[in-house]
This record gives structure tokens, C-alpha cells and sequence, in this order.
């Protein structure tokens, strides 16, 4: 039955080709406008980290002083030298990694690459395994590399192709702000998206191309970036980065159970307090603890016109599918004749309803497949604008299901109205006047 | 013309009926908000900057190595840019209009009080005031004995050493009027961290290097305080030298010290295109629904108005026959869409206004101005017109004679 019925559809599509295309336009353009905002949507509010990201929290804790105090308010965003380095040292979480992003420049040893800056993460030695960071070649450096302030790096792949042709350069020099650096490890491709560990440093900016211990980076004075924030005294002054009350840094921890979790808030707490018994912190304990997403949330990660964009989308796509209804029921009452006939030879208002729905799910899918090339089309354009996240925007797998689901279930359910009008028909009145 | 028939003929046609009027309340309601967004981004993009945009050029180097003498090295690097042919003024600044990254800081009317007055941007370099070719509305310019070196500055914040601060201090009138409403600001006091700082200058506009919220955006105070960054502002003589002028310029910069690294350089008019490129793109894709609705909406009025017209045949042919004129029936499509446009205008007005304010509640935006809604409605009439002229014009040329025909 379902074949004939396809075969009714198409002939019956095919003989007013007009409003055919009409409908199957209004479909196309709706669902490839939505498809492209939902896709750069779907693509931006995604999870950096599937699998780990349930397990990485980012404690805050409120080091400032009594100025500008409003009970309630929220902790700063980052945390100063000293209490993460207090944090990083007592170890009370899995794993625990203080950084901060920076430049830095990169001095190639052969004449023919002019010196440049890269973008540099100076961080603590879990960072690798904590944020599942893929290598190549070589390793992370170790704790005891930390605490040595040891003149060691780790590039991209990126990086790697750049200066060392691809090839493992494990072992090899390279010089930075006049300083030589042992190459010790080359990362895979890794692009975490959001550039969740350091909103700061750019949403969804790609990942850094140098790693250097954060030790290390204040030894030798390679430049910070990103935003400081000072209360007090505090001038934001480089040589003194390491005692200005001030935040510039993010620390993050592991922490791999709820009890963990729970345990983790208790010490943040202490922690303030103990601060506040030494008089450092002038203000009562506040902490939070957010988990990874939820601190993207809190930090609105994805920008306001891209969910305006979509709601706009949808808008689109509504009036796109009242459009289609309009037109359908008009093509479906025009044929009340063939329908009568139809009724009057036996067939039921359910067959008859049966057959109208997938007369409009056959201009679901054909909306749907104009919609997915209006989708690539406009995702290609998305790709050609210059925000940050514009090279991220492409339909994946999930995306190319949703166009065909959300054409063919829209269209079914624009069809619904029509079809059941067309049921209504009285087969002998049709009759009489042929 | 009779509206009473048109009426009740559309009674009859509830549904359909129904769906125009829809269709063109969620156009019209969309396609308002829309283009209130797209005005309020072109307004966005055409922001006053307070400086010389067309003849300025901004350049950033950076050393790769450590260095010692960085003023020195400044003092050489602003002279050979001077000696340019083409270039007006040069000055090393701190900070540019438009440059995105800032250091800004919050500042108070009183010492003792807890929260800041407001934040502000804080721009510094010798030579800025000509240099961006600002408009200094009240006051002077800051004078050579008010500048300090900024490591001397840094380092008397430290040891809070307040002879080793600026005091004087230029600001925008935006910023003037917001600390003293209807008074005079030269020689008013601010406080900056606990140091106070008197005005000795209003400048017309300074807009901030970024900016976070529109009502704030001219919240910039200028210090004496002279800059070794390596980056550098220069003024041509003409928009025409600009080009000319950025090349050689940066030839210049490499050739006295080429152990550098060229981190930016651009005109300002490139950095103003850079800095709102989402606004534009917004306005773009926004523009693009708008034209893509209209069009919807306009071929869904053809598509149903043909519809009517094929299974009107009849009726208008007994109606020709009983005397109607041709224009007597285009008349009553035209009548039968206004009624269906006007209906789904006042409809769409009113969720036009329920969008709009869950937009302020979620996005922060102005109330939608009147004015929308006349130039909305007058549109949606003249496109549902222009779609109707088709089937219109085709049951106008129905014959009498279909009366006599059974269809």
C-alpha cells in the first residue's frame, strides 16, 4: 500500500509542478536557515571534553579585600599566584593543574623562518593528563620538572611541522626570549572547543602551540596574557606578579567522585578561612565549585547573537511551514474530485488520510534535501565570516540526522491539517457535481 | 466596494483564511524586530571613534629578545617615523581606539567611598591629543612637564610613592558629563586607586579600545605618561598617504632594529571594519531573512490567491454575467487581501511588540520606537497587494460565459 500510495504522491506532485515547487522551497529554505544556526548552535554549546568533562571542576574562592564588598556576590573569575600555588601543592584533588595563557618569542634556528610570537599556556605538569591531551611524540614534563623550573617545552603538531618539518624533535632546542628550551614533547591535533580552560584568551580560540611550566615562564619573565584584575595596591605590576593581590590565573582539579567533589568544597572553605584567620582574605568564605559546563554557562560561552540568530531561524522556518500549510491545503481541496472518487470506490477516510500524509512527506524530504544544500551553503558562508569560531562550523553526523527529522516531521505535521480537511470530504456530493 | 461579501465568503474559508492572516502577523512581527536589530547595528557600526580615522595607522613591534633601553630606543624609533615624508604626527601609545584589548580601571569622586563611581578607560603616550587629531572641547592639552616616564609610574605605585603618579588627568565629555551633570569639569578631582587626579582637559570623544556596553563607550581618560611599548600611532598628511606611508614606516622599524617582530599593523579605518565585523555579519544575515521572508510570505499569497481564483471560477463568471465589471472583481480580490493583510498587521503589531520585549529581557535592547509599526504595516499592505495583482488580474479576465458552463 505504502508504495502505491508513494506512487499516487509523486504523480500527483508531478501534475502542478508550480505548487509543488512552491512548497518544496518554502520547506528548503526554513530548514536550511535553522540548519545553519542550529548546526553553528550545536557546534559552539558542545562539550570540550566528552567523557572527562563531568569530572573537571573549577574552584573559586574570594581573596579580595573589604572594598566595593556586596554580600553574595559571585568569587572573582581567576585566582592569585599564591593561593594556587597554595591548591596546586596541597594536592587535595586527583589531579590539579594552575596556568595562565601568554606569548612568547620563538626564535627558529634555521635563518630562513623569521623570528615570531606563538601563543604559549604556561601550566603545571597534570594538565596533559587531566585535560586528555594527546601526544605524538614524547611526554608532559614531570612534577619534579615543575618544581625545577626546568627549561623544557612542549609545541603542537602545528608548530612542529613548522619548525621541525613534522619529524620527531624530541630532544631537539628551541630558542625562546633568548632562552634554549629542550623539546620533550609534540601533541597531536587537540583542539578543545570552547577553549574552555581559559575563556579569557579567546571562546573558542584553537589550543596554544607552546606549553611551558609555569614556573619556568615566571623564572625567565615570558610575557602574561589575558585579563588581570587587582583590588587594593595591586597595579598589575610584572616583577611583582607573584605577591600582588591580584588574579590572572585559572586552576582547575580532577576530581573523580561526588564524595570527592563534596570533600574538595569542605577544604576550598577551610581554605578561605584558614586565609582569613591569617589575614590575607578580609572577606567570610565564599566558594563555589562549578563543574566544567556549568562554568561555561556561568560565563555565557556562547555569544548572544548566535541563540538570536536561531530563535530568528525557527521564526523563519514557522512561517515558512504556515506557508506550507496554506499551500497544501490548497492543493489537497482542489483535488476533493480525484478524493471523492476515491472515498466513493471504498477507500476509507483513514487510506485517504494515510496517503495525503506521505504526499506531504514525500515534499518534507525534498524540502529537507533543498534545506541540507541551503545548510552547506550557509555554513559555508558562516566559514567565510571572521569570528573565532567560524572555522568550527560544519554539519556533523548528528546535525545531517536532525535536517531529515525536522523537514519530514515538520512537514508531517503541516500536512496533518490539510489532509485531515481533505478527509472530510463527502464522497457524494463531489460525485454529483463532476 | 462591498466589504459585507467579502466577509462572509471568508467565513467559508475559515482555514485558509486563517493561515494568511497568520502568515502575515509572524512576518510582519519578525521582519519589524529584525530590522529594528539590523538599524541598531548599522547605528552600532557608525560609532563616533573621537579620532582622525582616515589618516591614521597603528603599528605594534615587539623585541624578541631582552631588552635594557627601551626608551632610548622609542626616542630613535618616534624620530625615524617623524622623518617620513607623508606623516603629520607620531606618538607611542598604551592603548588604541577600536584595539580591543584595554586596561581599564574604576575610578571615585570620593576616597572613602566603598564602590567605584564608574570604570574608564585609561589611555596613555605623549603627543595623543594631535596625534589622533581629537577635539579638545574645554581646557588644555597636557603640557611637557606634566608627563612621567610609565616604569617610574609603575614602580611609584609600588613603593606608593604619590609624587611619582600623574595628577592631571584629560577626559572625554561623555565621561565629564556623567561625573558632573551640568558643571564644568576643569579642574574638578577624581580618585584613582586613593590618588586624586584633576581634570585640566575635556576632550569632544574618545570611544574605548573595547567596548563592552554602548552607554559607556566614551568613558576614556587620557594620562601623561610616556609610553616604550613599541606601539605606535602615526598621523599622515593625507588619506592618500597611508598606504605609502604604513610600508615604508614599517621598513623603517625593521631596519633600525631588526630583532623584532611586526606584531600589528594597520589603518585605522581596517581596525574599525575589524572591530564590528559581527555587527556587519548580523546585519547581513538579518537583512537576508527579512528579503527571505517577504518573499515567502508574498509567494504563499500568490499560491492561495490562485488557489481561490481557480475555485471562484464559476462564481465570477456568474457574476460577470449578472454585470460585473473586469475591475469590479479585481477590486474584490484587492479588497479581500487588504481585510486578510489588515487583520493579520494588527495581529502581528501585537507579537511584534511581545518579541520586542522579550528581547529587551534576554538581549538588552531598546524598546522597539513607533515608528516601526506604520512603515511595517504599509509595507505588508503594498507586498500582499503586489502578490494579489496576479490571481486578481487572472479572475478579472475570466469571461461571463463560464456561468453557462458546467466546469
Amino acid at each position: 500500500m505504502f508504495t502505491y500510495y508513494l506512487d499516487l504522491a509523486m504523480r500527483s506532485l508531478r501534475r502542478n509542478t508550480m505548487l509543488t515547487a512552491l512548497m518544496v522551497l518554502a520547506i528548503a529554505l526554513g530548514i536550511g536557515a535553522s540548519m545553519t544556526t542550529l548546526t553553528v548552535l550545536h557546534v559552539l554549546s558542545g562539550d570540550p571534553l566528552p567523557g572527562a568533562s563531568g569530572t573537571l571542576f573549577y574552584p573559586r574562592i574570594d581573596p579580595r579585600d573589604m572594598d566595593a564588598y556586596e554580600e553574595g556576590k559571585d568569587p572573582p573569575y581567576q585566582v592569585t599566584w599564591i593561593d594556587g600555588m597554595n591548591m596546586l601543592h596541597a594536592k587535595r584533588a586527583d589531579r590539579q593543574a594552575l596556568m595562565t595563557g601568554g606569548s612568547v618569542p620563538v626564535q627558529p634556528a634555521q635563518s630562513s623562518v623569521d623570528p615570531f610570537y606563538s601563543d604559549a599556556r604556561y601550566t603545571s605538569s597534570d594538565f596533559f593528563p587531566m585535560f586528555r591531551v594527546p601526544f605524538l611524540y614524547g611526554r608532559p614534563w614531570s612534577v619534579e620538572e615543575d618544581d625545577a623550573k626546568a627549561r623544557v617545552v612542549v609545541i603542537s603538531r602545528k608548530l612542529n611541522e613548522k619548525l621541525f618539518g613534522g619529524k620527531d624533535s624530541t630532544g631537539q632546542t628551541l630558542r625562546m626570549k633568548d632562552t634554549a628550551f629542550r623539546v620533550i614533547g609534540v601533541l597531536d591535533e587537540w583542539r578543545p572547543n570552547p577553549h574552555f580552560y581559559d575563556i579569557d584568551t579567546g571562546r573558542y580560540a584553537a589550543s596554544e602551540d607552546v606549553f611551558v611550566p609555569l614556573t619556568t615562564s615566571r623564572d625567565i619573565r615570558l610575557e602574561h596574557d589575558g585579563s588581570t584584575d587587582c583590588w587594593g595596591t595591586g597595579g598589575g605590576d610584572e616583577d611583582h606578579a607573584e605577591t600582588q593581590p591580584c588574579v590572572w590565573l585559572q586552576f582547575w582539579v580532577q576530581l573523580d567522585s561526588a564524595a570527592k567533589v563534596a570533600a574538595y568544597k569542605e577544604y576550598l572553605v577551610h581554605y578561605s578561612q584558614e586565609q582569613h584567620d591569617l589575614g590575607r582574605f578580609m572577606r567570610a568564605p565564599n566558594v563555589q565549585l562549578p563543574g566544567l559546563m556549568e562554568w561555561l554557562d556561568i560565563n555565557k560561552v556562547v555569544p548572544g547573537d548566535v541563540r538570536l540568530q536561531t530563535w530568528l531561524a525557527f521564526g523563519f522556518l514557522l512561517v515558512c511551514l504556515v506557508n506550507t500549510i496554506g499551500l497544501m491545503l490548497a492543493k489537497f481541496l482542489r483535488r476533493a474530485g480525484e478524493l471523492g472518487v476515491r472515498r466513493a470506490l471504498g477507500a476509507s477516510k483513514r487510506e485517504v488520510f494515510m496517503q495525503l500524509l506521505i504526499e506531504s512527506g514525500v515534499i518534507g524530504l525534498a524540502g529537507g534535501l533543498g534545506g541540507l544544500l541551503l545548510a552547506f551553503a550557509g555554513l559555508w558562508l558562516v566559514r567565510r565570516q571572521p569570528s573565532d569560531y567560524a572555522s568550527l562550523a560544519h554539519l556533523d553526523l548528528a546535525m545531517l540526522l536532525t535536517t531529515f527529522v525536522l523537514a519530514i516531521g515538520s512537514t508531517l505535521l503541516a500536512g496533518l491539517l490539510p489532509a485531515w480537511r481533505a478527509c472530510q470530504i463527502t464522497p457524494a456530493l463531489q460525485l454529483k457535481s463532476q | 466596494m462591498e466589504i459585507l461579501p467579502i466577509l462572509s465568503t471568508l467565513r467559508r474559508h475559515k482555514i485558509t483564511a486563517f493561515l494568511v492572516v497568520i502568515e502575515i502577523a509572524l512576518t510582519c512581527a519578525i521582519v519589524c524586530n529584525a530590522v529594528f536589530i539590523i538599524n541598531q547595528r548599522l547605528q552600532r557600526m557608525d560609532m563616533d571613534s573621537g579620532v582622525d580615522e582616515h589618516r591614521l595607522l597603528h603599528i605594534q613591534v615587539a623585541d624578541i629578545g631582552a631588552v635594557s633601553d627601551q626608551k632610548s630606543r622609542t626616542l630613535t624609533d618616534l624620530a625615524a617615523l617623524r622623518q617620513i615624508p607623508g606623516v603629520s604626527e607620531v606618538a607611542s601609545v598604551a592603548q588604541v581606539p577600536f584595539g580591543n584589548s584595554s586596561s581599564n580601571t574604576g575610578i571615585k569622586l570620593d576616597p572613602k567611598q566603598k564602590l567605584s563611581t564608574l570604570n574608564a578607560t585609561m589611555y596613555s603616550g605623549e603627543n595623543m591629543v594631535p596625534t589622533f587629531g581629537m577635539q579638545l572641547v574645554a581646557g588644555r592639552d597636557l603640557q611637557s612637564d606634566d608627563y612621567k616616564d610609565f616604569d617610574d609610574v609603575v614602580r611609584g605605585a609600588a613603593a606608593k610613592d604619590a609624587k611619582a603618579l600623574p595628577h592631571v588627568v584629560l577626559i572625554t565629555q561623555g565621561m565629564a558629563n556623567r561625573l558632573w551633570p551640568g558643571q564644568q569639569a576643569l579642574g574638578k578631582q577624581f580618585y584613582l586607586l586613593d590618588y586624586p587626579m584633576t581634570v585640566v582637559g575635556v576632550v569632544k570623544e574618545l570611544v574605548r579600545p573595547s567596548i563592552w556596553d554602548d552607554s559607556t563607550k566614551s568613558y576614556s581618560m587620557i594620562f601623561p605618561m610616556r609610553m616604550a611599548r613599541g606601539e605606535y600611532v602615526i598621523r599622515t598628511k593625507t588619506p592618500e598617504d597611508r598606504d605609502r606611508v604604513l610600508a615604508a614606516a614599517v621598513a623603517k622599524l625593521k631596519e633600525i632594529n631588526q630583532h623584532r617582530v611586526v606584531l600589528k599593523k594597520h589603518t585605522f579605518d581596517d581596525m574599525r571594519h575589524d572591530f564590528f565585523q559581527n555587527d556587519r555579519a548580523m546585519a547581513g544575515l538579518l537583512i537576508g531573512v527579512c528579503v527571505a521572508l517577504l518573499i515567502v510570505t508574498a509567494l504563499g499569497i500568490v499560491g492561495l490567491g490562485s488557489f481561490w481564483v481557480a475555485q471562484r471560477r464559476r462564481q465570477i463568471g456568474v457574476r460577470r454575467a449578472l454585470g460585473a465589471t473586469r475591475s469590479n472583481i479585481l477590486h474584490y480580490f484587492q479588497t479581500e487581501n487588504f481585510l486578510l493583510a489588515t487583520i493579520g498587521i494588527a495581529v502581528g503589531m501585537v507579537l511584534a511588540y511581545g518579541i520586542n520585549l522579550l528581547l529587551m529581557v534576554h538581549y538588552e535592547l531598546p524598546r522597539l520606537p513607533g515608528i516601526y509599526f506604520p512603515v511595517g504595516a504599509v509595507s505588508l499592505w503594498i507586498i500582499g497587494q503586489l502578490a494579489v495583482l496576479g490571481p486578481a488580474m487572472r479572475a478579472a479576465a475570466v469571461p461571463p460565459v463560464v456561468a453557462t458552463r458546467s466546469v
